[in-house]
């Protein structure tokens, strides 16, 4: 039971990195119509600048602004230099440029800090842990990536509900064109929300970075799974994308954890645990399989296709 | 459709190059040359066949390394077991013959392209691009936990496949193969998409609903023409499994899909003889780079976005243009 919450409680750590990623992905997709596969790039160079600083400065707040103010500017300059271009072009020219964009940062990596893969360690005041129930400790920077988690959302959900900025990011969503008619400056609003999207995956790939190898091509596994939360949550839906955030990142940690232990019942334990690993891997595909078998446009998604 | 006398010749001197590449590498002695551009014909041959469902029905599929892994695991555990004499199930030992394992990929590539299909087909668009995506992420993960066929370290072959009782090992019977082959699936997919099926794929991506309204329902030909793309990226990866001798997950990876689009789109799309100027291209590109720096990647990113940006059409369009 202690260690079914701690699993609940990983996994809900987990998602919020996921939330982070596909926050900032569903929301570019949902209001320019651009589909970005660099978006785990972004993960990296956050994970990356941010574990550097960290190693350098010994301040883990430092090194998270650092991730989150690099990822940002990353973000804009792609924005600026190729997005912007290709909003009217079709999806197929936007997955083969941030394609290209991908092979760019992966081998950029590469190229300023080596093959060799960094580590992060955690900072001193949030690497014990905490008793959570009597007897239950858990690690205090888990908790800390919760928090976050949570608080950015919160804050992600007031701009976007509460704020004038916000109302533009909707409207933009709802009509661009009648938007842009009521002399709002749309280019100006498309960069600010891509790097807004790119920030919240800069500070994703720092929080992340302790529990990872940082290292060329991290980016684009979570990249993946941030895909499959926005089709399950539907895509352009931040309400879907929280909730199926927190449910591929429960269901990936449980999955990992249980499986084996029950493939065990069935298999010798040698099998047990490879079948089980890779069931675990498969689940939350299956998961999306099952949930757009039912529902195509996923659960909460609306108009967009 | 009269083709614009320029991109057709520029098409025949293609394939006559593609013919002579064995006499010219002898002659030249270059030998590794025969094998490097079978692998080009390769991923030409899966690019070909991601052109009919992506070019055609504007069905984007990122998720082709799964039928390309699948065509090449089979090949790969029927020729291990083959020369263990392993069984394999119900007593038989696999096989090495070609004429068996070549089909056997096409069919279980073909069949999970009908498990796909039935289910993403329903969608359309982006969703219809990530379900592709998680479902090539499942044949992935399924590879990797092969431990008794390598696993994430991969399978190396014993020896080419024979064909017909030939043996392949000789690069230049088996480049002649694989361009046969490629030739043939050409000829046959031309045909398809002159064909009315050709025509009810074609017009379900320009008007679905006006289909609809003549009665013709498109969900099965849809069906049909991804089943037909992926058993034919079986084939390719049979062919590729016989061509490295070695088969590992990153067939399956989602950048091996990003590959075969890559290569659509840089050839030129919906235009099938595109993909293969796409795949030489490519090849091309990261021999040169490669030679001049051990971080290409760096070059060809940038290379491929400026493609998308102004180089519609891909190479083959923009010789269809010029001789417009």
């Amino acid at each position: 039971m202690q260690l079914f919450l701690e699993q609940v409680l990983n996994g809900l750590q987990f998602g919020m990195t996921l939330l982070l990623m596909a926050s900032g992905l569903t929301l570019v997709f949902g209001i320019m119509s651009l589909i970005n596969l660099a978006h785990g790039s972004l993960f990296m160079v956050g994970a990356y600048v941010g574990a550097t600083i960290v190693a350098r400065s010994d301040s883990f707040l430092l090194g998270a602004l650092g991730g989150m103010a690099a990822a940002a500017v990353a973000g804009m300059l792609i924005e600026l230099l190729v997005m912007r271009r290709l909003y009217r072009h079709d999806h197929l020219d936007q997955v083969l440029a941030t394609f290209g964009l991908i092979l760019f940062f992966n081998e950029l990596v590469r190229l300023v800090w080596g093959r060799q893969p960094l580590g992060m360690d955690l900072p001193a005041w949030l690497a014990g842990s905490v008793e959570i129930l009597a007897g239950v400790p858990y690690p205090q920077f888990r908790l800390a990536v919760i928090a976050v988690g949570l608080l950015v959302i919160g804050l992600l959900y007031l701009l976007i509900m509460r704020t004038r900025l916000g109302m533009r990011i909707r409207a933009g969503a709802a009509d661009r064109e009648t938007i842009g008619a009521l002399g709002i400056n749309i280019r100006l609003l498309y960069t600010i929300v891509f790097s807004l999207g790119a920030c919240l995956a800069g500070l994703a790939g720092v929080m992340a970075a302790p529990f990872l190898a940082v290292e060329s091509g991290m980016g684009e596994n979570i990249l993946i799974l941030t895909f499959v939360v926005i089709v399950i949550g539907g895509i352009g839906s931040i309400k879907g994308a929280v909730v199926s955030a927190l449910l591929i990142g429960v269901a990936d940690t449980l999955g990992r954890a249980y499986l084996p232990v029950l493939a065990r019942l069935w298999l010798d334990p040698a099998s047990a645990s490879n079948l089980g690993a890779a069931l675990a891997s498969m689940l939350i595909y299956l998961l999306m399989a099952i949930v757009l078998a039912v529902r195509p446009q996923g659960l909460f998604g609306s108009y967009h296709a | 459709m009269p083709k614009p006398p320029r991109a057709r010749f520029a098409t025949v001197m293609l394939l006559l190059l593609l013919a002579l590449i064995p006499p010219l590498a002898v002659l030249t002695e270059n030998p590794f040359l025969v094998t490097m551009f079978s692998r080009a014909l390769i991923f030409a041959l899966a690019a070909v066949a991601l052109d009919l469902v992506m070019g055609y029905g504007r069905m984007v599929s990122f998720g082709h390394a799964a039928f390309f892994a699948l065509g090449a695991y089979t090949v790969g555990i029927l020729s291990t077991h083959a020369m263990q004499d392993l069984p394999l199930a119900f007593g038989w030992t696999g096989s090495n013959e070609a004429l068996l394992a070549w089909p056997l990929a096409m069919l279980i590539s073909g069949l999970y392209a009908l498990l796909v299909g039935l289910i993403s087909l329903r969608t359309s668009g982006v969703y219809f691009i990530m379900i592709t995506l998680a479902f090539a992420q499942l044949i992935y993960f399924i590879v990797i936990s092969l431990s008794q066929y390598g696993g994430q370290d991969g399978l190396a072959l014993w020896g080419r496949n024979t064909l017909a009782g030939v043996a392949l090992e000789d690069p230049i019977s088996f480049y002649y193969a694989c361009f046969g082959l490629l030739l043939a699936v050409l000829y046959l997919l031309r045909r398809l998409v002159g064909s009315r099926f050709g025509r009810v794929i074609e017009a379900s991506r320009q008007n679905d609903v006006r289909l609809r309204a003549l009665g013709i329902d498109p969900f099965r030909y849809r069906l049909t023409a991804f089943v037909i793309s992926g058993a034919l990226t079986g084939l390719a990866g049979a062919l590729l499994a016989n061509n490295s001798e070695f088969v590992d997950p990153t067939l399956a990876s989602w950048m091996q899909s990003g590959n075969f689009l890559v290569i659509v789109l840089l050839g030129g799309i919906g235009s099938l003889i595109g993909p293969v100027y796409g795949a030489l291209a490519l090849l091309l590109m990261e021999e040169l780079l490669i030679a001049l720096t051990e971080h290409w990647q760096i070059i060809l990113g940038p290379l491929l976005i400026l493609v998308a940006l102004f180089f519609r059409g891909g190479i083959y369009g923009a010789l269809r243009r010029s001789s417009g």
